[in-house]
């Protein structure tokens, strides 16, 4: 895995970008690799993030959509909004994750 | 390791810029079972930025009809490749079996469970979440005629019931899908 510099920390990441190692993340890098993919992080983009990271802390998989819907009371529709076109990425990618493994 | 050795940061490639891909998927089975593969793969496009319509036509229009869609069945008679779903075993009930009353309760209602297990939400739900993400619902002129409905009888996240010229029309140049 490669190791890159976001926000001045050192953090590893897999062949696409995203981050592998849960602890190396923080809200300084989430703001740099939303600023990556065009997106500039508000309160509501912070809600998702922080659903998917406790949600991952726990479950050990990454929210999909409809998790983030039904158990983080994000609407899917505003997550198409925060995230738009693939939520499921870029909302895996801002918050540190692995993208989404389950197909719904 | 030194911060020297750190390699360019590498930005995901999200192609936004690709996504003119449309597709279509024409939904004519009514059977439970079969409602789920345009649902999976739709919601799915979606959440790839693919933009999505589908058509319900034939026994695929239960899917949207309003006193329906919350009771599609699974029958298991005529599948011969039904089974029960237990890893490394093939354990199966005689086809004679299948007609008989309440089998057709029974498999729907497993397929119901598992579907539950999996966290799939039923079709309605499933309509919902593929409307909120910007899916198109189109309901069949000549099913609705058979069906003697009106867009009042239809889920409300149908846009609108179209004939199959419409339909054609609509989807040129999109990927198309019959199931």
């Amino acid at each position: 895995m490669p190791v890159t510099s976001i926000a001045g920390h050192d953090v590893h990441v897999n062949d696409e970008g995203f981050l592998t190692e849960y602890d190396e993340w923080n809200r300084d890098i989430a703001e740099v690799l939303a600023a990556n993919i065009g997106i500039e992080m508000t309160d509501r983009h912070w809600a998702v993030v922080d659903f998917l990271r406790e949600d991952f802390k726990a479950k050990g998989e990454t929210a999909t959509t409809r998790r983030v819907q039904n158990v983080g009371g994000i609407p899917t529709k505003e997550q198409f909004a925060l995230f738009p076109k693939k939520p499921g990425r870029k909302m895996s990618y801002v918050a540190g994750l692995p993208k989404p493994k389950g197909c719904v | 390791m030194s911060d020297t050795s750190a390699a360019p940061m590498i930005v995901p490639d999200f192609g936004d810029d690709e996504t003119d891909r449309t597709l279509a998927i024409i939904c004519s089975k009514g059977s439970l079972d079969m409602a789920y593969p345009a649902l999976v793969l739709g919601n799915a496009a979606l959440g790839e930025g693919v933009e999505l319509h589908l058509f319900f036509t034939f026994w695929g229009f239960d899917m949207i009809v309003d006193s329906r869609m919350d009771d599609l069945q699974f029958s298991p008679a005529g599948n011969t490749a039904m089974h029960f779903p237990v890893k490394d075993k093939s354990i199966r009930i005689p086809q004679a079996v299948m007609p008989l009353p309440g089998m057709t309760g029974m498999a729907t209602k497993m397929l119901k469970d598992q579907l539950e297990a999996l966290d799939i939400p039923p079709v309605r739900e499933f309509l919902d979440q593929i409307v909120a993400a910007g899916g198109q619902l189109w309901a069949c002129q000549m099913s609705a005629d058979m069906n003697k409905v009106d867009m009042d009888d239809l889920y409300e996240g149908v846009s609108d019931i179209i004939n199959a010229a419409d339909f054609i029309t609509m989807t040129e140049g999109a990927q198309l899908l019959f199931i």
